[in-house]
């Protein structure tokens, strides 16, 4: 495979491919051989017509006068073996249909669920829109090649195989003839194929290009508009349609070019198989009757072969895929369940971290040794800049990662021995984005526990004091939230997801505050709610609040990967250094009185 | 330029497409082609006279072979032999007519590609020219994914019906001449022919129509499928913190059985109409071989006519494929084709009629002429009814800053909108310096009034280009202007200084840093009103201030005069009280206007001010770049 192309892998065969990918899918193993010899059966049925007209033309149009009873009879025996293999058609094609279904399928389910078992730390944004790729777009790829390429393989390679098969047997000299004609079509299709694929990598680019510049005139469109900056914009975009029809035109060349070549060849080899075939026909045994047979054979053999040239690119392409997702597929889940599983102390819990270190697998190091105790019941705010630690050390508590040196302790238990059950019911995580299902608001509120009662769903979000907020809903408690909660505004969101801890009440809340700027109006009633939220839990929030720092009993200062500083708000902010620096430069300019 | 003459029914249906009558989908797909034809008559014409001449050659091969047959062949392998002469003669004769073929089939793709690709350009131009020129109300009615399908899958699939059009027509000639070679043999042949021939365009008809539902419903379950897995690993980590991974994938999995489902279907369909539909021509060949024997033994034919209409019918089945997948793409292409009308049938927004110069020099104002804002009487309302702006009256004098407050969904960012020219108002009228933005145009207005927006939008270009947006402008100017929306030190420490590169293929600026380049871009234009819609939301407090200092301090000298009129939307008591007056934007009108203090007698006024200055004493860290710490 090239390696021109990003998604073609280096140095890997499409044997390698085929054999990493069957033994991934168990579903192609079963029946294969039935399919197989049936696939052949099917091939064989297309021979019927040469055979027939060779056997009809030597024995039934012969020197001593026209047979029409033999010629009924054989004619007759061909119909019942074309319609037996019409039949027979339809049974295999379905049953390779089937088969690439199951495999489909097979795949789709275990790469997704194998996606939510990868641990969390390795889904940053671009990473997780290019492994939701392998569930969707690389599956569907495969998919088109198991609809059309992977049949077409099978079907016209047993086909070439039958042909020549035949052909050797009415006369091997011929065959060679054929074959020694047909040779050089294979690296001329292969330099062409490798030709036309580099042209349309470049022609994907110019047609990504395109789309960026129409993007853009569309999505800043007030911008162009407002600073009178049209027409260098049509411009720009009329330079990109162009660029994208010479391109088309140049991948053009090789698509008008394959076909006619695999043809020019076809009709040398009849060529020279009349030629050679009448002239050294008697000396070679070959009789008329097998030298139509013959010509006729020659045009099953040269459409497989054009039709293998055309598959191609799209079989390049769908082992690449495939390839990928057996990546996937193979991928360590190191968050392992414990062997045995300890019990979570119920209540409030405390945490502690003993020397601990986290890096990615990509190899960058984001905490380089964390010690510290946090009591069962208390606050703490975690600031730091953007970089800093933070967010992961929030993470690490909720164990979506396990740390890679060191301990992480709540409730006194490790939390790689912590049983999985009550990790999820004592420990949670509200994230900064606010994700919300596409359901109502009760529905969203009701996921943090299974079980939940209509009543308990009302009480929890009562009991942040959000019942006002939800009553001015369109529809109260079941206003639909839309496609990841998008019809809410970004607090609005957050006080859904708040609801929700509070329903799930976990011994330890770990909060990831939202950075971007709610509307003022939501922003008191979240206040209030998160205030009520950590009241009777340990409370870890990654905050970008002031007044959650504040607040805190207890503030941590992340500053590249380590602990600068810690204690209360009033102990660090007089102490000059970090916090301090940060709280004056919160604070200069925003201060009032009413 | 794609026609205005022709209007074609805006059917800007989803129906089915299974379901539609087939006697409109025909039609329209006829002026499809004739459109295309029109546009691009000899590239078209180029690639229909090489599917001819193939079908010609197809047909002419077919003949040859069965004159060999009889002339070389068999006398050559039954009967006393053939002289070299007769031989060589009917090698060249097979290279000669298979050479021609060759070619045939090259131009025909070639020029029938050349077509297809021209007629997708001109559809392109056609459809972003139109998004440049519409009213920006049709941008805002319709979400930019849609857009960008219309300029890019829309053209694509409404082209697809073009790609086998060239070998499509030609089959027509391939059905003609393959009839009369076989009537000029026996009538008999052509005979089956007439049978086999529209029996194979029936079944093909019969198949694609009956597997247009089931392949949608694909379509469809692959869309929901791709759903389910972008919204739960966007969500993975609430997935993970909730505990819902079996939820998730047995949600997934029965999305992906009923995707299974419908392809089974498909397949089942085609599993049953394939084998019969490609060995039909061969029960054809049956039929016509006992016929020939039967005919030769009565000595009407020769055995190379037999070979000759065998070689025929097997041939047959690949241009009926072609038709009929020209038949089957039809419906879709329709589709899109009323969809790409559908943009360019839209209006475009009349240019400025008056000073053509102010659109394009926008650097008229070398010093700023103070200019004066009015609103008279301006209500605006939504396409649906929703009156957002009623009998609004207000009035800059030059110079002057003026805060807009308003409470969330008052109406501040359709203002702002109304002031840059960018929407007409329904009622009443905005005046720029005494001429109405509707006359104006938005490339008018904006030779006066600068606007920097909510949603930053940089270009993935350099940042000097951004900034220039295509003028000339000096460097020294384009660094005074950074100065001026403190922007010029995170510049210069980028790896390229102006000439980095922005975007997804470049360096990706934090909110706070985004704004203040478009704050200096806004500058740069020299305006006499600069407008700030909630432009400094991601700007740390402190640095908002100093900005706002440097805005309300002369340019050029202490020139009192050369101060820009400011409008800010702002939600900080900060930048509120930096104002020199304060207008409050309340139930689609200004309800009052005053400095901040005057003002805090109303309560409307006094609650929101309570409100920010409990988000302002919480404020976020600033700078945020988002993402992970």
């Amino acid at each position: 495979m090239s390696d021109a192309d990003p998604r073609r892998i280096d140095g890997v065969s499409a044997m390698s491919v085929l054999r990493r990918g069957i033994a991934a899918s168990p579903e192609l193993r079963v029946g294969m051989p039935q399919t197989v010899v049936m696939a052949m059966m099917v091939a064989g049925g297309k021979l019927v017509i040469p055979l027939l007209i060779q056997a009809v033309m030597d024995l039934s149009i012969t020197s001593d006068g026209v047979h029409m009873g033999r010629a009924a009879a054989m004619c007759i025996g061909a119909t019942v073996l074309v319609v037996g293999s019409i039949q027979l058609g339809k049974l295999t094609y379905f049953r390779l249909v089937r088969t690439a279904e199951d495999v489909l399928l097979g795949l789709r389910v275990r790469t997704f669920e194998h996606l939510h078992r990868l641990s969390l730390a390795e889904h940053t944004a671009l990473r997780k829109g290019v492994l939701t790729a392998r569930v969707t777009s690389d599956v569907e790829t495969l998919t088109q090649f198991a609809q059309w390429g992977a049949i077409a393989w099978i079907i016209n390679s047993v086909q070439i195989v039958i042909v020549l098969a035949i052909m050797a047997v009415y006369s091997w000299q011929l065959t060679i003839v054929v074959l020694v004609l047909h040779l050089p079509l294979v690296p001329i299709l292969k330099w062409m194929q490798s030709r036309q694929l580099t042209a349309y990598e470049e022609l994907r680019t110019r047609v990504s290009d395109t789309l960026g510049v129409v993007s853009e005139s569309v999505h800043g469109v007030e911008v162009v508009r407002a600073y009178g900056h049209r027409e260098p914009m049509r411009r720009r975009v009329r330079d990109a349609i162009d660029a994208q029809f010479s391109q088309q035109m140049v991948a053009a060349r090789y698509f008008s070019l394959i076909l006619p070549l695999s043809d020019v060849f076809g009709i040398s080899a009849i060529a020279a198989v009349v030629g050679a075939g009448v002239w050294w026909g008697d000396a070679w045994g070959v009789s008329s009757g097998e030298l139509v047979a013959f010509v006729f054979l020659c045009n099953l053999l040269v459409a497989p072969i054009s039709e293998l040239g055309e598959v191609l690119d799209q079989t390049q392409t769908a082992l690449a895929g495939w390839w990928k997702i057996l990546d996937v597929l193979d991928t360590e889940v190191d968050l392992v369940d414990p062997v045995v599983p300890v019990p979570l102390p119920v209540g409030a819990l405390a945490v502690r971290m003993q020397a601990v270190e986290f890096q990615y697998r990509t190899g960058g190091r984001v905490l380089h040794g964390i010690d510290v105790e946090v009591a069962a019941g208390a606050s703490v705010a975690v600031v730091g800049e953007t970089g800093s630690g933070k967010t992961t050390f929030a993470r690490l508590l909720a164990r979506l990662a396990d740390p890679t040196g060191g301990q992480v302790l709540v409730g006194g238990v490790d939390l790689r021995d912590a049983s999985p059950g009550d990790r999820r019911r004592c420990i949670r995580m509200v994230p900064q984005d606010g994700f919300l299902f596409d359901a109502s608001i009760a529905e969203n509120v009701a996921y943090g526990r299974v079980g939940a009662t209509d009543d308990e769903v009302t009480a929890a979000v009562d009991a942040l004091g959000l019942t006002a907020w939800v009553e001015g809903l369109s529809d109260g408690m079941q206003t639909r939230v839309g496609e990841r909660g998008e019809g809410l505004s970004v607090g609005e969101r957050q006080l859904v997801a708040l609801a929700r801890a509070q329903l799930a009440d976990p011994g330890l809340l770990v909060l990831d505050e939202a950075t971007s700027a709610v509307d003022p109006e939501t922003e008191t009633t979240l206040e209030r709610a998160m205030e009520r939220l950590a009241a009777g839990r340990t409370t870890v929030s990654v905050a970008h609040r002031l007044s959650t720092a504040e607040r805190s009993d207890l503030v941590l200062v992340f500053d590249a990967g380590l602990i600068a500083e810690s204690g209360p708000h009033d102990q660090l902010v007089h102490r000059g250094g970090i916090y301090s620096g940060l709280y004056a430069s919160w604070l200069g300019g925003t201060r009032h009185e009413v | 330029m794609s026609t205005d003459s022709e209007r074609p029914a805006l059917s800007d249906t989803t129906t089915r497409v299974g379901h539609a009558v087939p006697e409109s989908v025909l039609r329209r797909g006829g002026r499809l082609v004739w459109r295309s034809l029109r546009m691009h008559p000899w590239a078209h014409g180029a690639g229909i006279m090489g599917a001819n001449v193939f079908a010609l050659a197809v047909v002419g091969f077919t003949v040859v072979i069965g004159r060999i047959t009889d002339e070389v062949i068999v006398p050559g392998l039954d009967g006393d032999g053939v002289s070299r002469q007769s031989l060589l003669g009917a090698v060249a004769a097979v290279m000669a007519v298979g050479l021609i073929r060759a070619v045939s089939i090259m131009v025909r793709r070639w020029f029938n590609m050349l077509a297809t690709a021209r007629t997708q350009r001109t559809w392109r131009r056609a459809v972003t020219d139109r998004f440049l020129d519409v009213p920006l109300a049709f941008h805002q009615r319709r979400p930019a994914g849609q857009l960008l399908a219309h300029a890019d899958a829309d053209v694509e699939v409404a082209t697809t019906m073009l790609k086998p059009l060239a070998f499509s027509l030609s089959v027509i000639v391939l059905a003609v001449a393959s009839l009369v070679s076989l009537l000029m043999v026996h009538v008999l042949f052509a005979a089956v022919a007439v049978v086999m021939f529209p029996t194979l365009t029936l079944l093909n008809r019969r198949f694609t129509r009956m597997v247009e539902a089931p392949a949608a419903e694909g379509q469809e379950a692959v869309g929901v499928l791709s759903g389910i897995a972008h919204e739960s690993l966007d969500g993975a980590l609430v997935v993970k913190t909730l505990g819902r991974e079996g939820a998730e994938v047995e949600r997934f999995s029965d999305a992906a059985r009923v995707l299974r489902g419908h392809r089974l279907t498909v397949g089942g369909l085609r599993s049953r109409y394939a084998p019969l539909y490609y060995s039909l021509p061969q029960l054809g060949i049956i039929v016509l071989l006992l016929a020939g024997v039967w005919l030769v033994d009565g000595g009407s034919v020769t055995i190379g006519d037999v070979v000759r209409a065998m070689s025929l019918f097997s041939i047959l089945t690949l241009p009926m494929e072609i038709l009929g997948y020209l038949f089957q793409e039809m419906p879709r292409s329709v589709v899109a084709m009323d969809r790409i009308d559908g943009v360019i049938a839209e209006p475009t927004e009349t240019q400025s009629k008056l000073e053509p110069e102010a659109g394009s020099s926008r650097r008229a104002n070398e010093i700023r002429r103070p200019v004066v804002v009015e609103f008279e009487a301006v209500g605006f309302a939504h396409v649906d009814g929703m009156e957002v702006l009623a009998d609004l009256n207000l009035r800059l004098e030059p110079a002057e800053s003026v805060a807009l407050v308003g409470a969330t969904g008052s109406g501040k960012s359709t203002l702002v909108s109304l002031l840059a020219g960018l929407v007409p108002p329904t009622s009443g009228e905005v005046r720029i310096d005494g001429r109405a933005t509707t006359t104006l145009g938005p490339e008018g207005v904006s030779g006066s009034v600068a606007t920097v927006l909510q949603e930053t939008f940089l270009f993935a270009d350099t940042v000097r280009a951004n900034l220039t947006l295509g003028h000339d402008v000096g460097d020294g100017e384009l660094v005074a202007a950074l100065d001026a929306a403190a922007a010029s030190g995170f510049v210069a420490e980028l790896d390229e200084g102006l000439d980095t590169v922005l975007g997804e293929r470049g360096v990706t600026l934090s909110g706070g840093q985004r704004q203040r380049l478009a704050i200096a871009r806004a500058l740069l234009r020299r305006p006499a009103v600069l407008v700030l819609d909630d432009a400094t939301s991601a700007v740390d407090p402190v640095i908002e201030a100093g900005i706002l200092a440097v805005l309300r301090r002369p340019f050029d000298g202490d020139n009192q005069v050369d101060r820009p009129t400011l409008l800010v939307v702002a939600h900080r008591l900060a930048t509120i009280r930096l104002a020199d007056r304060v207008l409050f934007l309340d139930g689609g009108r200004i309800a009052a206007s005053g400095t901040h203090d005057e003002l805090l007698e109303l309560d409307a006024y006094a609650a929101l001010a309570h409100a920010y200055e409990l988000a302002s004493s919480d404020s976020t860290v600033g700078d945020q770049a988002g993402g992970y710490g």
